[in-house]
């Protein structure tokens, strides 16, 4: 996780400028944020945090808006970007539903706030099929039933693509540890280790 | 006309993917969580703290004043409800200040974002008059209904106590299995769409037509205003059979706000409130000859519950029909203690009693020196037990035969701590599994337009099972159409009604209504070209004509129409029916699946800590229609089995009385690293008596039974007998 905290961005976190550009990219939820903020000042009610500039690339695409800090990278996903192939499971870094790539590695985008990826490249579950080519591992946990509600499935595809690229063993009992952030309750564990080891050896990715 | 598929080409039974696997693997399925509806509004609920007492003050006034709030409701302000009679789920919402249960949803904070809205529920300040004697410990209640039971026992067949005397062998043992909680992998969440006085719902339910009511009674909204939809759910087992608390909420909270509010619970507040497998302790008696018939069995069980809801686990039921005991006596009672209502987890009563009963029946071949499979094979049923009907089919003995030989029984040396694999203690267990198949009344619309496309809608939700899946193979089949060509929507109440997703019985149910519509469809489809003057096929008989990918024919002519040209000329964009398929009242047979679970575990000699090795389930539950999407459930089955067994408990601080592991770092399910290796075998069985598609259910039979399996291995392995699960490494160092 890095933390991009430059001086202008934390005054701006503590002064908080409801003013938006216009060239900005904006979310309906930052206009009711923003409109908000602007009754809070009439009101003198007690201030939320602010909103912040957030400039990330999501899926290749270029994102540049100001959103609440307190919004998780998931939540943005979810929320503003109406990305909703990434779950939220638990909100707390326990199950791996939220998986993503930030960078070009696996993370929990609960565990982390939208506004530590000023700058960042994510990938979630709904960019990493070229078109309608579907991801080897897509078509592998097709193939292998590697799910039963699909629940879990974007996260742990997220972590099977990333584990592609890791220093994790060759074996099925490494691939099974190397994935054990990634829960299942509907229990497609060894479907999933199924269709994650015939990609590794079909080396197709 | 014979249910066989026209083409030849059946779908029906086998291994193929997932018709909704594409959305599922791009991220691209709807779950209710994932609706976003313009100028939605965010919910959060505030929970009790204590288990028991009054709120004497509830203070919003701080939350109220963050920006973006829009409303904050609680038994101070909220609309008044009448108490559905049915809902015996949930304490009155939002009605009063009392407090029954640690957990209990008592504020939901309205606001523009997801953030806001927890902030402001975080500010929410209640203070509470605890009640000085909550009790949310039903052990020591347990002791005196078991004394009760004793005395007065009470489902019964043939005479106990004197099958007790001629028994020359006894066994009688106490097992206890923990509260546990199903965990989803997707949490509870609603959102509300007011339009006018129209709602619609997006819940996450295992029911959308049982939801529909539940909300309109709960909420006080006529039925016929309401829509519920569920077009994916991720994961339910038995908690969203029934609608609770905190969806009322939602729509209580969107018609204040006016505008569409989703409410999303936090995992943490999932331990409570929507439900959970209660506690229970059982008490087993077995008598037997020295030949290892048995003479007498007795059950009893106690299972904890709320001081609202008499939630019976039926514990007993396995004990009542897997084995040929002309003596049999059961009884169930309930412990009320001040938590949330107990409800249906996969495979209620049958999971935890199983592992009882089949823990008690490797007890028993211990003791008589019988190979454990044998001694079932002894008393193996040959008919209904309880009511005497012959078995609509019943292949438990062929599920013996083909698992012992595939799982390699034969080189198992009986005696305890006998076998070694380098310092484990290696030992391998069996149990018997058995599931009730049930079936309700269900509908289904069939349709197939000019294109050669047909459409199959029902409101039935698919929980993960497969329900996509396979009714669209049923469909081709009978509408002898390949798979791509048929579409299938569900999970709406607009759609033809259906029973909920539990008890394994919607391959059953939807299944014969997709059947009953298709084979209509099919009908009506005739009766259009006989009846049509330009038609070539136009004064056939209905007996002859055949209908395949697309094209109609007639048995030994060259006469033949496609489909398109037929309804474009008579102007129909497309042909549709609606039929329902109603399970016979009197059923000359008793319908059950089964099944046979085999363990293997290594036992660390210095820490007692188990690796479950291999797991193998030999099942016989009628008809597969899909053997790859039923394996998964089976696989899954087994897991939670292996869960139960070994690592979930949801643990109560009794001074507190609240649940104390919370979340998934606390509440242990099985993780990829738990995986054994697994083997799975249907045996095959047709069953024209137990419905018109001949599947019995799977999801739940493959949880039955392995508690008990992977326990009994443990005992092979270090000769240490425990009957409290889950098996924890003090319990074996
Ligand atoms: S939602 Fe992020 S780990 Fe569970
Ligand atoms: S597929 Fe349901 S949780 Fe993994």
């Amino acid at each position: 996780m890095r933390l991009n905290f430059s001086r202008r961005r934390f005054s701006q976190l503590l002064i908080a400028s409801t003013v938006l550009s216009s060239l900005e990219e904006l979310s309906p939820r930052i206009m009711k944020k923003a409109l908000a903020e602007t009754k809070d000042k009439q009101s003198g009610a007690v201030s939320s945090p602010h909103a912040y500039d957030l400039s990330i690339n999501v899926n290749g695409k270029q994102h540049k808006l100001k959103i609440d800090s307190r919004v998780t990278l998931l939540d943005f996903l979810r929320e503003n970007l109406n990305l909703t192939g990434t779950k939220k499971g638990c909100d707390l870094g326990q199950c791996g539903a939220c998986t993503v790539h930030v960078n070009g590695r696996r993370i929990k985008s609960c565990l982390t706030l939208a506004v530590m990826h000023d700058g960042d490249q994510v990938t979630s579950i709904e960019g990493i099929a070229s078109g309608d080519d579907l991801h080897p591992m897509q078509e592998a946990f097709i193939k292998h039933d590697g799910f039963q509600c699909g629940f879990c499935t974007p996260g742990q595809i997220m972590s099977a693509v990333a584990l592609l690229k890791e220093p994790c063993g060759a074996s099925d009992d490494d691939v099974r540890e190397c994935m054990s952030g990634n829960l299942c309750r509907c229990g497609a564990y060894p479907n999933i280790l199924a269709a994650i080891q015939e990609v590794r050896k079909g080396g197709k990715h | 006309m014979s249910t066989k598929p026209q083409g030849g080409n059946s779908v029906v039974g086998k291994p193929i993917d997932r018709v909704d696997g594409k959305l599922k693997v791009t991220g691209q399925a709807k779950y209710s969580a994932d609706i976003s509806l313009p100028n939605m509004a965010y919910a959060a609920v505030v929970q009790s703290t204590i288990s028991a007492g009054k709120i004497t003050a509830i203070d919003t006034a701080e939350a109220e004043k963050v920006a973006g709030v829009l409303a904050v409701l609680t038994h101070q302000n909220a609309p008044r409800l009448k108490k559905s009679d049915n809902d015996q789920n949930n304490v009155p919402i939002l009605q009063d200040n009392i407090i029954r249960f640690a957990g209990q949803n008592i504020a939901v904070v309205v606001a523009d974002t997801f953030e806001i809205a927890t902030h402001a529920a975080d500010l929410v300040k209640v203070t509470y008059a605890p009640s000085k004697s909550p009790n949310t410990n039903p052990d020591p209640l347990s002791n005196t209904l078991f004394e009760q039971m004793q005395k007065s026992p009470g489902q019964s067949r043939g005479d106990f106590v004197a099958g007790m005397k001629n028994a020359a062998v006894k066994i009688e043992a106490t097992y206890t299995t923990p509260t546990e909680t199903h965990n989803p992998m997707e949490p509870f969440a609603t959102v509300a769409h007011w339009e006018g006085d129209k709602l619609t719902v997006y819940e996450t339910t295992q029911g959308v037509f049982p939801s529909k009511k539940s909300i309109s009674e709960m909420a006080g909204i006529p039925a016929n205003n309401i829509t519920v939809i569920t077009h994916f759910l991720g994961g339910g087992f038995g908690c969203k059979l029934s609608v609770w608390s905190h969806a009322i909420m939602a729509v209580l909270a969107a018609k204040q706000v006016k505008r569409p509010v989703k409410l999303v619970l936090k995992r943490t507040q999932m331990y409570g409130p929507v439900g959970f497998r209660p506690k229970t302790f059982q008490q087993i008696t077995l008598g037997a000859t020295k030949q290892g018939k048995l003479t007498a069995m007795k059950h009893l069980s106690v299972n904890e519950t709320s001081l609202f809801r008499q939630f019976t686990e039926y514990c007993t039921e396995p004990t009542n029909v897997m084995y040929a005991c002309p003596n049999v006596t059961t009884a169930i009672k309930q412990a009320a203690i001040n938590i949330g209502s107990p409800t249906w987890m996969r495979a209620p009563g049958d999971a935890p009693g199983s592992f009882a009963l089949e823990s008690a029946m490797d007890e028993l071949a211990y003791a008589l020196g019988i190979d454990p499979i044998e001694l079932r094979v002894k008393n193996f049923a040959d008919k209904d037990p309880e009511s005497g009907k012959p078995w609509s089919s019943n292949s438990l003995l062929e599920c013996y035969k083909v698992g012992a030989q595939r799982f390699g029984w034969a080189k198992r040396s009986p005696a305890i701590k006998s076998m070694k694999r380098g310092k484990m203690q290696v030992g391998l267990g069996v149990a018997a599994a058995t599931h009730p198949t049930y079936r309700s009344e269900a509908g289904a619309i069939a349709s197939i337009s000019s294109d050669g496309t047909a459409t199959i809608k029902s409101g039935t939700q698919d929980i993960g099972t497969g329900t996509y899946t396979i009714m669209a193979q049923v469909a081709a089949d009978i509408l002898g159409l390949p798979i791509n060509k048929i579409k299938v929507e569900l999970g709406d109440t607009r759609f033809p009604q259906t029973p909920l997703s539990g008890g394994s019985q919607t391959a059953a149910s939807v299944g014969s209504a997709v059947t009953a519509a298709a084979k209509k469809l099919l009908d009506a489809l005739f009766d259009l070209a006989i009846g049509d003057e330009k038609s070539p096929l136009q004064k056939s008989e209905k007996k002859d004509l055949e209908f395949r990918n697309g094209v109609l024919t007639k048995k030994g002519s060259k006469s033949s129409e496609k489909i398109g040209d037929l309804l474009k000329r008579n102007n129909m964009p497309k042909l549709e029916v609606t039929a329902k398929s109603t399970p016979p009242k009197d059923d000359k047979y008793a319908k059950r699946s089964f099944g046979v679970q085999f363990a293997e575990v290594e036992v660390e000699p210095d820490l007692g800590r188990v690796h479950v090795t291999r797991m193998l389930g030999a099942y016989a539950a009628g008809k597969i229609l899909n053997e790859k999407t039923a394996r998964s459930q089976m696989l899954g089955g087994m897991i939670w089995g292996m869960g139960m067994t070994l690592f979930e408990e949801t643990l109560m601080d009794h001074k507190l009385g609240r649940i104390v592991n919370n979340d998934f770092a606390e509440y242990h399910i099985p993780v990829h690293a738990d995986m054994p290796s697994f083997d799975v075998i249907f045996i095959p069985e047709e069953d024209p008596h137990v419905n018109p598609v001949g599947a019995k259910g799977v999801g739940e039979l493959a949880i039955n039974g392995a508690a008990a399996a992977i326990a009994n291995a443990i005992y092979h392995a270090t000769g240490k007998r425990l009957r409290h699960i889950p098996i924890t490494l003090d319990q074996l160092f």
